[in-house]
C-alpha cells in the first residue's frame, strides 16, 4: 500500500533558504509529520522540525503545507493525490530559524502584555463557585494549544511586520475574551483590547477561525462579541457599529477590487485576447494587494490556480484548484475551480479526467462562461 | 572557551512540565532568582498531553472521600511498594494544590452546586479526578504557564524587568550537572537553536525532566522522554529507585502503524466504555485477581449499575489498575481472541449517546476521526498496551524532594521515584507534579537559606570536559547513525524488557545493550551545531542507554511479579520482595543494583487497612509484628 511521494521542503536559515526535493516512501495511515521524520532519518539527518505529541495536542508542529497553515501531525497523507507534490514550508509570519523551525517569541511577548486573571480579593482557595454553563464560554478558548496558526494566517501581521508592535493577534484576542468571560475575573478587558491590543485592526476576515485546529470560533465567539461590547463601553453605539462595519467593508472592497482586476486580466488571457507575458506583472501586483488584506489566500486560491495555469505551472495549478474546491463555498467559485482543473488535465492529455472535471464544473454552474472553451471539443458525454 | 554563555541563578529548574513549573513558582515566591530550562517551547512539555484528570480527594461528588481513602487506593495501586510518606503527603496536599490552580485561573468542569466536578478512574474508590473534558493536562500546564507570566508581570512592575527573578530558557538542553566537591554547583547544556553552550551557576538544581518512554518502540511518550534527568542524577552521584517498574497503559491506539502507541485515555472506561474481545465478550470479568476480588463487580449487570449507584454496587473490572488490564489484554490477544490489528475492542459507541461522547471525550473523538478514520460514536476502537510511565526515578527525601546523596540536587514529578510504588494510578501523576513540585521548590529555597554565603563554584576544567563530550559525535569515524541505534534500542527494550519478562531474554537484552553502548560511542552526525536533530539524538542516546540498562538490571534481579513488572518465570507476588527496594547507581558507565529495605509504614497509617487486606501483601513476620487488634 506504500508509495513513493514527492516532497518539497524548505531548507535553510533566515531568508536565504530554498525548496529541496525529496522522494520518500509513504505507508498507509501516515501523516505529513511521519514523512518528514522519514526524510530526517534517511536523507537529511539535520532537517530541523518541531514536534512533541504527534496527536494534535501540543501545537508544536505548525507549518504551511501546500501554502495552508496546518499541523503536520494532523495532516493525513491520504488527503493528497499520490502524484501530487507536497510542499512544506515554515510559518510565514515569523522569522525562520532553520528549515521548518520559526522564531515564535513574538507570541510569548504578547502573552505577557495581557494582564493576568484577577479574582475578587478575599476569595479563598476552595471557595470558588461557578456554574458549568458560565465556565463553558471561557473553556472553549482554553482549548487553545498555542499552535499559532491563527497568528500566522492573520493578514494584519502576516505580511506587515510594522503592525506587530500594536497587534496582539487572534490567539490573544481569545485570551482576553476568555478572561473577560471568566465568571470571577474582575478587570475591565474590552476597552484595553481595543486600545492596547489592536482589536481595531481586525476586520473580521475569519481566516483565523478557518485554520484553528481546535475548532475554536475565534471570530464569532470572541472577536465579534468583544467588538460589539467595545462599542457599548467606548463609543456612541451607532458610531461604533458604523466604524466596525466600515473597516470591514473597506478592506473587502479593496480585496474585491484587486481580485477582480487580476481575475479579468487572467480571463482575457484565457480567452486569447492578450499574451500572459504582457499582463503578468499587473496580475502579480493586483494579487499582492488583494492578499495583503485577504490573508492566506483562502479567498484567492481560485485566482492563483488560474494564474498558475497561464504561467504553465500545472502542478501548482492543480494544487490551488483543489484548495479552492475545499475552501470555497459558492457554487460559482467551485465551478471555476473545476474549469481550471479541466484545463490542467487537458494539458496533461488526461481525457477522462478532463471530461469529469468539465462535468463537475457544469453541475455547479451550468452557465459558467468559461465552459465555452470546452464546448466545441468532444467533451460532452 | 569562546562560545560560552553563562548565567547565575539561585535555583535552576530543569523541566517545564507540571512539576518544574510548580517548583519554579515556589522557589520564586520564596524570593529566589529562578531559571526554568526546557527542551521544547514553553508550554509544550509532556504534561500538556495528560488527558483524564488530576486526583484529589476534595469529596465534591462523593463526600465520603478523604485523604485516607486516597492514600489507601494509592498504596493498593502500587502494591504496597510505595514510599508511605510520599503517598501520605500526596493524598493530604492534593486538594489544596488543585484549589490553588483555580485561584490562578484554571477552569475545571463543575458540579451542579458550582464546585469542581470529579470523575471516576481506575483504582480510585470514589469519583476523584478533577478534569476538563479530556484535556486536563493542557489546563494544568497553561494555568501554571500563566501564573509564571503573572509573576513576571509583577517583577516588571517592581524592577522594570519581567525576567528579573524568573526566566524561561526554552529549547535548551542540559547535558550535565556540575559539582564542586560533593555539592551541586550548576548545570551545563546547549541551545538547541544555535548549538551554543551555556553554563548555569546555581547551588540548587531541581530535576523535573519527566520519563523515559522513548527507549521503547510502542509508547505514548514524545521525543523528550529520553530519561535525561534520570541519567543526570546517576552521573552526579545520585541513585534511582524502582526502575524495574514501567507502566504499560492498557489502551494505546494500535492502528494505523504510524500512530501505534498514542494514548486512548482511561476516561473512556471511567465514563462507561467497556473492553471486548473478538467474540464480543467483556473479558475483564475473567481477570479479577484475588487481591481485588471483593472490590469489583461479579457480573455485567452489577458493573453497569455502579455508574449510577456506586454506593450499592461494585465497579466494573474494566476499571482495575492499569497493570491488570494491560496483562488481560495481552492474554486475550495471545489466546487468539484479539482484534484484526492485534489489540482488543474498546466500545463506548454502544454505551453512550453520540452527543455525550463528543461532549465528554472531544479529543478522543477528534483523534480517532483524524488519525484512524474511525468514528467512536458509532464504532468500537481497537486498543492495546503502550509504554506510558516510569514509576522508578531519582531517590528523594519525601518532604523536600532532595536527591539522596547529592547536596543541592532535587527531583520532582515523573523523574522522581517512590511515590507510586510498583504501579501508578491514573490521575495520581498530575497531583504528584503539583504536590512534590511545590515541595522541591521549597526544598531548594530552604537549602539556599541554609547555605548562606558559602556557595559552591563551577570549575573551568569541568566545563571544558562537558563541552568536549558534547561535540564528540561530530568527530566520529562515520559509521554509526544515531537513528539506527535508537531504533534498535527501542526494539530491544520493547521486545525483551517489555510487559512480560523472562530471565533469558533480559540477559540477552543486557548483552545487546552493551553492544549498542559501544556502537553508540562511534556515532557520527552530519551537519553543524545549529538546530541539528541528529546531534541532539546522539546526545540523548547516551542517556537512554544508561537508563535502559538500569531498567533491565533491576528487572532481572526482582524475581516476582508486581505492578509494572511481570515475570513469566516468577508469576506471583512475593511478600519477601515487598520489603525490598532496588537501588541503581552508576560509577563511570558501570551500573550497579543493590537491595535496600523499604521504609517502614507507621502504625497509624497501617491501621487504615483491614487485616485481611494486609494478609495478601505481607508475610508472617511483618504481620505478627503488627499491634494487636489495630490493623
Ligand atoms: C498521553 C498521556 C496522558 C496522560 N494522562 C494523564 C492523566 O490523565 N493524569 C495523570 O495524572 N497523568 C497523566 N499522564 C502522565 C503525566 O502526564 C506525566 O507523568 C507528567 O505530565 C510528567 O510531568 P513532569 O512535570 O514530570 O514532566 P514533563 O511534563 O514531561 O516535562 C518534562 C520537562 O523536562 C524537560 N527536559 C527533559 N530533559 C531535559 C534536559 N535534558 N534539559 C532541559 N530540559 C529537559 C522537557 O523539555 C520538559 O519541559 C499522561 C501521560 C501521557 C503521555
Ligand atoms: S478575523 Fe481576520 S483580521 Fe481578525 S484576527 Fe482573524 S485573521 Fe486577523
Ligand atoms: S486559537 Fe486555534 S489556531 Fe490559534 S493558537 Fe490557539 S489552537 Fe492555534
Ligand atoms: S506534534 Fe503536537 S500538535 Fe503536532
Amino acid at each position: 500500500m506504500g508509495y513513493n511521494a514527492k516532497f518539497r521542503v524548505w531548507r535553510g536559515m533566515n531568508e536565504d533558504g530554498e525548496l529541496h526535493d525529496f522522494e520518500v516512501d509513504v505507508n498507509e495511515g501516515e501523516v505529513v509529520l511521519d514523512v518528514i521524520h522519514r526524510i530526517q532519518a534517511t536523507q537529511a539527518q539535520d532537517l530541523a522540525v518541531r514536534w512533541n505529541c504527534k496527536a494534535g495536542k501540543c501545537g508544536s508542529c505548525s507549518a504551511e503545507i501546500n501554502g495552508r497553515p496546518r499541523l503536520m501531525c494532523m495532516t493525513r497523507m491520504n488527503t493528497f493525490d499520490e502524484s501530487e507534490t507536497v510542499t512544506v514550508t515554515p510559518l510565514r509570519a515569523f522569522p525562520v530559524i532553520r528549515d521548518l523551525v520559526t522564531d515564535v517569541s513574538f507570541n510569548y511577548q504578547k502573552a505577557r502584555e495581557v494582564p493576568s486573571f484577577t479574582p475578587p480579593p478575599g476569595l479563598k482557595p476552595g471557595e470558588y463557585r461557578m456554574q458549568q454553563i458560565d465556565v463553558e464560554r471561557s473553556q472553549e478558548f482554553r482549548k487553545c494549544i498555542e499552535c499559532f496558526l491563527c497568528q500566522d494566517t492573520c493578514h494584519v501581521i502576516r505580511d506587515h511586520e510594522e503592525n506587530k508592535p500594536v497587534f496582539a493577534g487572534p490567539r490573544f484576542f481569545i485570551r482576553i475574551a476568555e478572561l473577560d468571560m471568566h465568571p470571577l475575573d474582575t478587570l475591565e478587558r474590552k476597552r484595553s483590547a481595543q486600545e492596547e491590543h489592536g482589536l481595531g485592526y481586525c476586520n473580521i476576515t475569519k481566516c483565523c477561525t478557518e485554520v484553528c485546529p481546535e475548532g475554536i470560533h475565534i471570530t464569532d465567539n470572541a472577536i465579534i462579541p468583544m467588538k460589539e461590547r467595545v462599542v457599548d463601553t467606548k463609543y456612541d453605539p451607532a458610531f461604533g457599529l458604523f466604524r466596525v462595519l466600515r473597516a470591514r467593508s473597506k478592506s473587502k472592497v479593496v480585496m474585491n477590487e484587486q481580485a477582480e482586476r487580476a481575475w479579468s486580466l487572467l480571463r482575457s488571457v484565457e480567452d486569447g485576447d492578450v499574451e500572459y507575458a504582457t499582463v503578468a506583472d499587473q496580475v502579480a501586483d493586483a494579487m499582492q494587494q488583494a492578499k495583503a488584506v485577504a490573508s492566506t489566500g483562502t479567498v484567492l486560491a481560485r485566482l492563483e490556480a488560474l494564474d498558475h495555469v497561464e504561467a504553465g505551472r500545472l502542478d501548482q495549478a492543480a494544487e490551488e484548484a483543489r484548495v479552492s474546491l475545499s475552501w470555497h463555498r459558492s457554487a460559482q467559485e467551485r465551478s471555476d475551480a473545476w474549469v481550471t482543473l479541466a484545463r490542467v488535465y487537458d494539458s496533461q492529455e488526461r481525457a477522462t479526467a478532463t471530461v469529469e472535471a468539465v462535468e463537475n464544473a457544469r453541475r455547479f454552474w451550468p452557465d459558467n462562461p468559461r465552459l465555452r472553451q470546452f464546448a466545441g471539443e468532444d467533451h460532452h458525454p | 572557551m569562546t562560545d560560552l554563555e553563562r548565567h547565575s541563578y539561585d535555583v535552576v529548574v530543569i523541566g517545564a512540565g507540571g512539576a518544574g513549573l510548580r517548583a519554579a513558582i515556589e522557589a520564586r515566591r520564596q524570593g529566589k532568582r529562578t531559571a526554568i530550562i526546557c527542551k521544547s517551547l514553553f508550554g509544550k512539555a509532556h504534561t500538556v498531553m495528560a488527558e483524564g484528570g488530576i486526583a484529589a480527594s476534595m469529596g465534591n461528588v462523593n463526600s465520603k472521600d478523604s485523604w485516607q481513602v486516597h492514600f489507601r487506593d494509592t498504596m493498593r495501586g502500587g502494591k504496597f511498594l510505595n514510599h508511605w510518606r510520599m503517598a501520605e503527603l500526596h493524598a493530604k496536599e492534593a486538594p489544596q494544590r488543585v484549589w490553588e490552580l483555580e485561584t490562578w485561573g484554571a477552569l475545571f468542569e463543575r458540579t451542579p452546586d458550582g464546585r469542581i466536578s470529579q470523575r471516576n478512574f481506575g483504582g480510585h474508590e470514589y469519583p476523584r479526578l478533577a478534569h476538563v473534558g479530556d484535556r486536563t493536562g493542557l489546563e494544568l500546564i497553561r494555568t501554571l504557564q500563566q501564573k509564571i507570566v503573572s509573576l513576571q508581570q509583577e517583577d516588571e512592575q517592581e524592577f522594570g524587568d519581567p525576567e528579573a527573578r524568573l526566566r524561561v530558557f526554552a529549547e535548551c538542553t542540559m547535558t550535565e550537572i556540575l559539582k564542586d566537591g560533593e555539592r551541586v554547583a550548576g548545570a551545563f547544556g546547549y541551545w538547541r537553536e544555535s548549538g551554543r553552550f551555556v553554563v548555569f551557576d546555581a547551588p540548587a538544581v531541581v530535576l523535573a525532566t519527566g520519563g523515559i518512554g522513548k527507549s521503547f518502540k510502542v509508547t505514548s511518550n514524545s521525543w523528550e522522554y529520553t530519561g535525561d534527568g534520570h541519567a543526570l542524577a546517576l552521573k552526579a552521584g545520585g541513585s534511582l529507585v524502582n526502575m524495574e517498574f514501567i507502566q504499560f497503559h492498557p489502551t494505546g491506539m494500535v492502528w494505523p502503524p504510524s500512530v501505534k502507541g498514542i494514548l486512548v485515555t482511561e476516561s473512556v472506561r471511567g465514563d462507561g466504555g467497556v473492553l471486548k474481545n473478538a467474540g464480543g465478550q467483556r473479558f475483564m470479568f475473567d481477570y479479577v485477581p484475588d487481591v481485588f476480588r471483593t472490590k469489583y463487580a461479579n457480573d455485567e449487570a452489577e458493573g453497569d449499575r455502579w455508574y449510577t449507584d456506586p454506593d450499592n454496587n461494585r465497579r466494573p473490572p474494566e476499571l482495575l489498575p492499569r497493570d491488570e488490564v494491560a496483562r488481560a489484554i495481552i492474554s486475550e490477544v495471545k489466546a487468539g481472541r484479539g482484534s484484526p490489528h492485534g489489540g482488543v475492542f474498546l466500545d463506548v459507541a454502544s454505551r453512550l449517546p453520540a452527543e455525550t461522547i463528543r461532549k465528554k471525550l472531544p479529543s478522543m473523538y477528534h483523534q480517532f476521526k483524524e488519525l484512524a478514520g474511525v468514528d467512536i460514536t458509532t464504532e468500537a476502537m481497537e486498543v492495546g498496551p503502550t509504554c506510558h510511565y516510569v514509576m522508578g526515578g531519582v531517590e528523594v527525601e519525601p518532604d523536600t524532594g532532595a536527591a539522596v546523596g547529592v547536596p543541592g540536587l532535587f527531583a520532582a514529578g515523573e523523574v522522581a521515584g517512590g511515590m507510586h510504588g510498583s504501579n501508578r494510578l491514573g490521575g495520581n501523576s498530575l497531583s504528584d507534579l503539583l504536590v512534590f513540585g511545590r515541595r522541591a521548590g521549597a526544598g531548594a529555597a530552604g537549602y539556599l537559606d541554609q547555605l548562606g554565603s558559602d556557595r559552591p563554584g563551577v570549575g573551568g576544567s569541568d566545563i571544558d570536559r562537558a563541552a568536549d563530550e558534547a561535540v564528540a559525535p561530530f568527530a566520529g569515524d562515520g559509521t554509526e547513525n544515531p537513528y539506527t541505534i535508537h531504533t534498535e534500542l527501542q526494539m530491544t527494550m520493547n521486545d525483551m524488557v517489555g510487559i512480560i519478562r523472562r530471565r533469558e531474554e533480559m540477559e540477552d537484552a543486557l548483552e545487546q545493550l552493551a553492544a549498542l553502548k559501544s556502537r553508540a560511542a562511534g556515532v557520527t552526525v552530519e551537519g553543524h551545531r545549529q538546530f541539528n536533530p541528529g546531534w541532539h539524538l546522539a546526545l540523548d542516546l547516551e542517556n537512554m542507554l544508561l537508563v535502559s540498562e538500569c531498567v533491565a538490571r533491576a528487572a532481572l534481579m526482582r524475581e516476582e511479579s508486581r505492578g509494572g513488572h511481570t515475570r513469566e518465570d516468577y508469576p506471583l507476588m512475593d511478600a519477601g520482595w515487598r520489603q525490598v527496594n532496588l537501588i541503581c547507581r552508576a560509577e563511570g558507565d558501570q551500573v550497579s543494583v543493590d537491595k535496600q529495605p523499604l521504609p517502614i509504614m507507621p502504625t497509624e497509617l497501617l491501621e487504615l487497612f483491614d487485616r485481611d487486606e494486609l494478609d495478601k501483601y505481607m508475610n508472617e513476620d511483618e504481620l505478627t509484628a503488627l499491634p494487636e487488634g489495630g490493623a
